[in-house]
C-alpha cells in the first residue's frame, strides 16, 4: 500500500443557478416531458467563465493556506478545454503563479478523464505534490434532457505524500466500449443513448464488476465503505449499483443534481471534494467514474483532515448560488441565441501575442510591482515608480495582486459599452496593500455596487476574438462576500 | 517666469455650424470655419505663413498628417503640422500656432480643428484601441462610463445623496440647453425641462442621456499674429493670449491611491499654472466667463472646483444657485458648451476660444454677456484617471 493520497481539496461553482422551471417553461411546448424535469437549479457559467477559469478558481480554493511553491505537477482534465491545441494547464499554471518547472498536462477524451486522470496523477504524486483539476462547461441543445441535467463546475485535489488527508488505497479500471453517449471531435453537443439500455447493459454490468475488482485489489470489504460516490443522472441509479455491489445504499453521496447538475469530467472529483469536506477521519470513500468502462478508487481519510486550513469547498460554492430565471440569457451566454448587440460588439479584439508574451506575468499572473525604495505597490510594474514622491528607477520587485483584498474606489454600470451581460461594470479598484487598478468588475447584480464595496480577484475571460477563434484572460474584481465562507 | 502672456494676438476666428452635417465632408467643414476666420482677420491666404491642424480620430474620414488641411485649403506649400491630444486636440493646434508666433518663427499662423464624427456609424464616440498592452487588461470602457465614475466618487467623498448630486448635474445640462437655444451655430438649440433631464434613460450610471454632450461634426479656426501685425491691421486693443497651459497625466491617478477619483488632478495643475501665467489671483472676480469641457454634466461640476471657481464640496450648491448660469457670477458655456454646441473633438478647443473671442468683441448676439474682458477655456482629453488637460485664458490687451 502506497502512502500517497489527497492532501487538500477545493471546488468552484459559478454563482448563477439557472432555474429548471424556467427552462421547462420556455421549452415544454416542443417537449412536454421537460415539465417533469423542471425542478431545482443548475449551475451556469457567467459569460466570462469557462472550464479553464473555473479550474483556476477551484485550484485557488484547494491551495488556500498552503505553500504553492511546492507544487511540482499540474494536470487539467476536461472535455471542454477552451483550446483544443494550446497548453490549457500551462495557462492555469501561470494564473496560479506556480513554478515554470512544474510538469503540466491536459487530460481529456472522455468524461472519465476525471477519474482516470486522477489515478494517473496519484501515481505521479509519489514524485512530488501534484495538483489535479477537473472542470467542464458543456454546450447542450435547447430542449434536451442534457440541458436540464448538466451543470458547470470544477474541482481540485492536491495529491502527495505529506500531510495526507485521504490515503489512496488503490482501485480498479475497466475499459469496455459501451457507447452510452459520445461527442464527435467536431460536434458541439453530446449525443445520448437510451437510458434503460445504458442502465441495464452499462451500469448494471460494468459497475459491480469494477467495484468487485477494486475491493479485491485493496482488501477492503463492501460493508466498510462509508461514502459511495458515483455520478449518474438517472434517479436512484447510484443506490441501485451500490446495492448490486454489496455496499449499503445509505452510503450513497448526494449527486448535487438538485442545485448543480452533472458537471461532466469534474463531477466525480466534485463529489469527492464534497465528501472530504463532510467526512470524519478513518472513513472509507469509494469513487466510481463511469463511461465506456469504469474507474473505481478507494481512499481512507486520516486525522490530518482535521488540520487542513479552512476552505470554501463544495459547501461554500453551494451556499453562494443565486437563482436565475433568465433562460434567454443562459442561451446567449452559451452561443445558442444570436442577439443583435449593435456596432460596439463589432470591435476587433485581436491580441498582439508578442505583447501578451512580454507582459504575461502582468496579464495571466496579475503580477504587479513593489518599489524597494519607497514600498509603493503598483500595477502594472514599470521602470519608474509611480509614487509622485519617489520616482525611483528600476527598483520594483514582483508583487502579486491576485490574492490581495481590495475595494471599489469608483465605479459605473455602463449601458452604452458592449457587454455580453449588460451593463458593463468597471471602475477604479484600490488594493489593500497599495495600488489602484482600472479594471472590470464581475458577478455583481446590477445596482448593488457602491464605493467601498469589498472585492476579491477572480480569473476570467477578458475578451473573445471571434474572427480568429481566440479568447484572452485577465483578472476581474468580484464581490468579496462571495468567497468569504469556510 | 517666462510665459505666453500678451505675446500673441488673435486677429481672426471662424467656426462652422456644428451638428449632424450629413451633406458636408471634412474639407467643406474646414473651408467653412477658415473662410470666416480669414474674412474676420481681413487678410489674404498668402499672409498665413504656418498652419496647425487638429484632428483626433484620424482613422475616420479626415485622415492622418497635415495634408488634409493643406489640400482642402490649397495652402501654398507652407509648413503644416497635424496635432492630436485627445479632446484637447483643438487647443493643441492653437498652442502650436501661438508658440510659433511667440517664438518669432512667423508673424501670422493658422490653427484649425475639425472632426467628422457622423461618418463613423456610431451613436456615441467610436470604439478605439488603448494600445496592445492596455487592451489586454483595461475595461472596454466608454466615455460616459469613464466619466460617470467621477459622480460615484464625488458623492461618496462629500456624503451627498446621488439624487441630490443628480439634481445639480441636471441643472448643468438645463443651463447649457438654455444657452444653446440662443446660438444659431449650436448642434442642439432646444430648451429642456429639468424633469425630462432627471428622468432620461440611463446611459452609464449615474449619467442619463441629458448628462451627455452631443456628438457632432464641425470645425473651428483661429488666425494668430504678433501684436505688431495686429496693430498694422488696425486692431487697437486685440484679444490676446494670456495663458496656455497643458497638464498631462503620468499614470499616477491610474495606479496610485493618492488620487481619490472625485476630481481631475490635471485641471488643478493646469489651472493654477494658467492663473499664474495670466497674472490672475482671484479667478471668480477676474474671469468673465468660462468654456469648460462639459463632455458630461459631472465633468463640469467637478471642474468648477478644480478651476477654483467653487470651493471644494460646494459646486453642487453653487450650480443650483445659478452661479454659472448666463446671469450668474461666472457664466459657463454661454454658447451651449459641448453639451449643446456639440463636440467635434478636434474642433472643440478652438470653438471655446471662438466663443470667448466673440464675446469679448461684443458680437455674440442674443447671448452676449455684459462687457466680458477675460475668458477661460478648458479641455479634458481622456478619462478622469488619465488625461491631458488644457487651460487657456484669453483677454483684451488693455483690460
Amino acid at each position: 500500500m502506497s502512502d500517497v493520497g489527497i492532501t487538500a481539496y477545493g471546488a468552484y461553482l459559478p454563482k448563477r443557478r439557472l432555474s429548471r422551471a424556467a427552462i421547462a417553461a420556455a421549452n415544454a411546448w416542443m417537449n412536454p416531458a421537460l415539465k417533469g424535469m423542471g425542478r431545482g437549479t443548475k449551475s451556469m457559467c457567467n459569460w466570462d467563465e469557462d472550464a479553464l477559469t473555473m479550474a483556476v478558481e477551484a485550484a485557488r480554493d484547494c491551495l488556500t493556506g498552503l505553500d504553492r511553491t511546492q507544487v511540482s505537477q499540474i494536470s487539467f482534465a476536461s472535455t471542454t478545454h477552451p483550446f483544443a491545441d494550446r497548453h490549457n494547464a500551462g495557462v492555469i499554471r501561470a494564473a496560479l503563479t506556480l513554478s515554470e518547472d512544474v510538469r503540466s498536462s491536459d487530460a481529456g477524451g472522455s468524461q472519465r478523464a476525471g477519474t482516470s486522470g486522477l489515478i494517473q496523477a496519484l501515481d505521479g504524486a509519489t514524485q512530488g505534490p501534484s495538483l489535479f483539476l477537473a472542470a467542464d462547461h458543456r454546450k447542450t441543445k435547447p430542449g434536451s434532457a442534457l440541458e436540464m441535467q448538466n451543470g458547470d463546475g470544477a474541482a481540485a485535489l492536491l495529491l502527495g505524500t505529506e500531510n495526507v488527508i485521504a490515503t489512496y488505497l488503490g482501485g480498479a479500471s475497466l475499459a469496455r466500449d459501451l457507447v452510452d453517449h459520445y461527442r464527435d471531435a467536431n460536434a458541439e453537443y453530446d449525443y445520448a443513448l437510451e437510458e434503460r439500455w445504458i442502465r441495464d447493459m452499462g451500469y448494471d454490468q460494468i459497475v459491480p464488476e469494477a467495484v468487485g475488482k477494486a475491493l479485491a485489489a485493496t482488501g477492503v470489504s463492501a460493508d466498510e465503505v462509508d461514502h459511495f460516490i458515483m455520478p449518474a443522472t438517472q434517479r436512484n441509479l447510484a443506490a441501485r449499483e451500490a446495492k448490486k455491489s454489496g455496499i449499503n445504499p445509505d452510503t450513497v453521496r448526494d449527486n448535487l443534481a438538485a442545485n448543480v447538475g452533472e458537471a461532466g469530467t469534474a463531477h466525480a472529483v466534485l463529489m469527492l471534494a464534497h465528501a472530504l469536506q463532510e467526512a470524519e477521519p478513518g472513513q472509507i470513500i469509494m469513487v466510481v467514474g463511469f463511461g465506456q468502462g469504469a474507474d473505481v478508487l478507494l481512499f481512507r481519510t486520516t486525522e490530518a483532515l482535521k488540520s487542513l486550513p479552512a476552505r470554501s469547498g463544495v459547501a461554500g460554492a453551494l451556499a453562494r448560488g443565486v437563482e436565475d430565471h433568465n433562460y434567454p440569457r443562459f442561451l446567449s451566454f452559451n452561443g445558442l441565441l444570436d442577439y443583435e448587440w449593435g456596432i460596439r460588439a463589432e470591435r476587433d479584439n485581436r491580441t498582439a501575442q508578442s505583447t501578451f508574451y512580454r507582459k504575461r506575468d502582468a496579464v495571466t499572473s496579475f503580477m504587479g510591482g513593489k518599489c524597494t525604495q519607497c514600498g509603493t505597490v503598483q500595477f502594472p510594474k514599470t521602470a519608474i515608480c509611480v509614487n509622485p514622491n519617489c520616482g525611483a528607477r528600476d527598483t520594483q520587485e514582483d508583487f502579486p495582486f491576485a490574492d490581495m483584498a481590495a475595494e471599489v474606489k469608483t465605479f459605473t454600470e455602463d449601458n452604452l459599452a458592449y457587454s455580453p451581460n449588460p451593463p458593463l461594470q468597471y471602475g477604479n479598484v484600490a488594493f489593500e496593500e497599495g495600488g489602484n487598478v482600472y479594471m472590470d468588475l464581475t458577478d455583481f447584480d446590477a445596482g448593488t455596487i457602491s464605493v467601498g464595496s469589498p472585492l476579491k480577484m477572480v480569473f476570467r475571460i477578458k475578451d473573445f476574438d471571434d474572427k480568429r477563434g481566440f479568447r484572452r484572460y485577465f483578472w476581474k474584481a468580484a464581490p468579496a462576500e462571495l468567497k468569504k465562507e469556510t | 517666469m517666462a510665459g505666453i502672456r500678451d505675446k500673441v494676438a488673435i486677429i481672426g476666428m471662424g467656426c462652422s455650424k456644428f451638428g449632424e452635417r450629413w451633406d458636408m465632408s471634412p474639407d467643406d467643414l474646414m473651408l467653412e470655419s477658415y473662410t470666416e476666420a480669414l474674412e474676420d482677420a481681413g487678410i489674404a491666404q498668402d499672409d498665413i505663413q504656418m498652419a496647425w491642424l487638429g484632428v483626433f480620430f484620424d482613422e475616420q474620414n479626415v485622415g492622418k498628417s497635415a495634408i488634409p488641411l493643406s489640400q482642402a485649403l490649397r495652402l501654398p506649400n507652407i509648413p503644416v503640422t497635424r496635432v492630436e491630444n485627445l479632446c484637447a486636440t483643438g487647443t493643441e493646434a492653437l498652442r502650436g500656432a501661438v508658440y510659433a508666433v511667440a517664438a518669432g518663427a512667423c508673424d501670422v499662423a493658422l490653427a484649425l480643428g475639425v472632426e467628422k464624427l457622423k461618418d463613423t456609424g456610431y451613436g456615441g464616440l467610436p470604439e478605439r484601441t488603448k494600445g496592445t498592452f492596455e487592451d489586454l487588461w483595461q475595461p472596454n470602457s466608454t466615455a460616459p462610463g469613464s466619466f460617470a465614475q467621477l459622480a460615484s466618487a464625488y458623492a461618496a467623498k462629500h456624503g451627498i445623496e446621488m439624487d441630490d448630486l443628480k439634481r445639480a448635474m441636471a441643472h448643468v445640462s438645463w443651463k447649457s440647453h438654455q444657452n444653446g437655444s440662443k446660438n444659431p451655430k449650436a448642434h442642439l438649440q432646444n430648451q429642456v425641462e429639468m424633469d425630462k433631464i432627471l428622468n432620461a434613460p440611463m446611459v452609464s450610471f449615474p449619467l442619463g442621456l441629458f448628462d451627455c454632450c452631443g456628438v457632432s461634426d464641425g470645425s473651428a479656426a483661429a488666425i494668430v499674429a504678433t501684436p505688431e501685425k495686429a496693430k498694422e491691421l488696425g486692431i487697437d486693443n486685440p484679444v490676446m493670449v494670456k495663458a496656455m497651459q497643458l497638464a498631462a497625466s503620468n499614470g499616477v491617478e491610474m495606479a496610485h491611491n493618492s488620487w481619490d477619483g472625485s476630481y481631475t488632478m490635471t485641471t488643478r495643475m493646469a489651472a493654477s499654472r494658467a492663473y499664474e501665467e495670466a497674472g490672475i489671483t482671484d479667478p471668480v472676480k477676474e474671469i468673465s466667463m468660462t468654456e469648460v469641457h462639459d463632455c458630461f454634466s459631472i465633468t463640469e461640476l467637478v471642474v468648477m472646483e478644480d478651476l477654483q471657481l467653487s470651493k471644494e464640496g460646494e459646486a453642487p450648491k453653487d450650480i443650483l444657485d445659478g452661479k454659472f448660469d448666463a446671469d450668474g457670477d461666472v457664466p459657463c458655456q454661454i454658447d451651449g458648451g459641448l453639451k449643446c454646441f456639440g463636440h467635434p473633438i478636434g474642433a472643440s478647443g478652438l470653438r471655446m476660444a471662438y466663443e470667448v473671442y466673440t464675446q469679448i468683441n461684443g458680437r455674440a448676439g442674443d447671448r452676449q454677456l455684459k462687457d466680458p474682458t477675460m475668458g477661460l477655456t478648458h479641455n479634458l482629453g481622456g478619462i478622469p484617471n488619465r488625461n491631458v488637460c488644457s487651460v487657456s485664458i484669453l483677454g483684451r490687451l488693455e483690460q
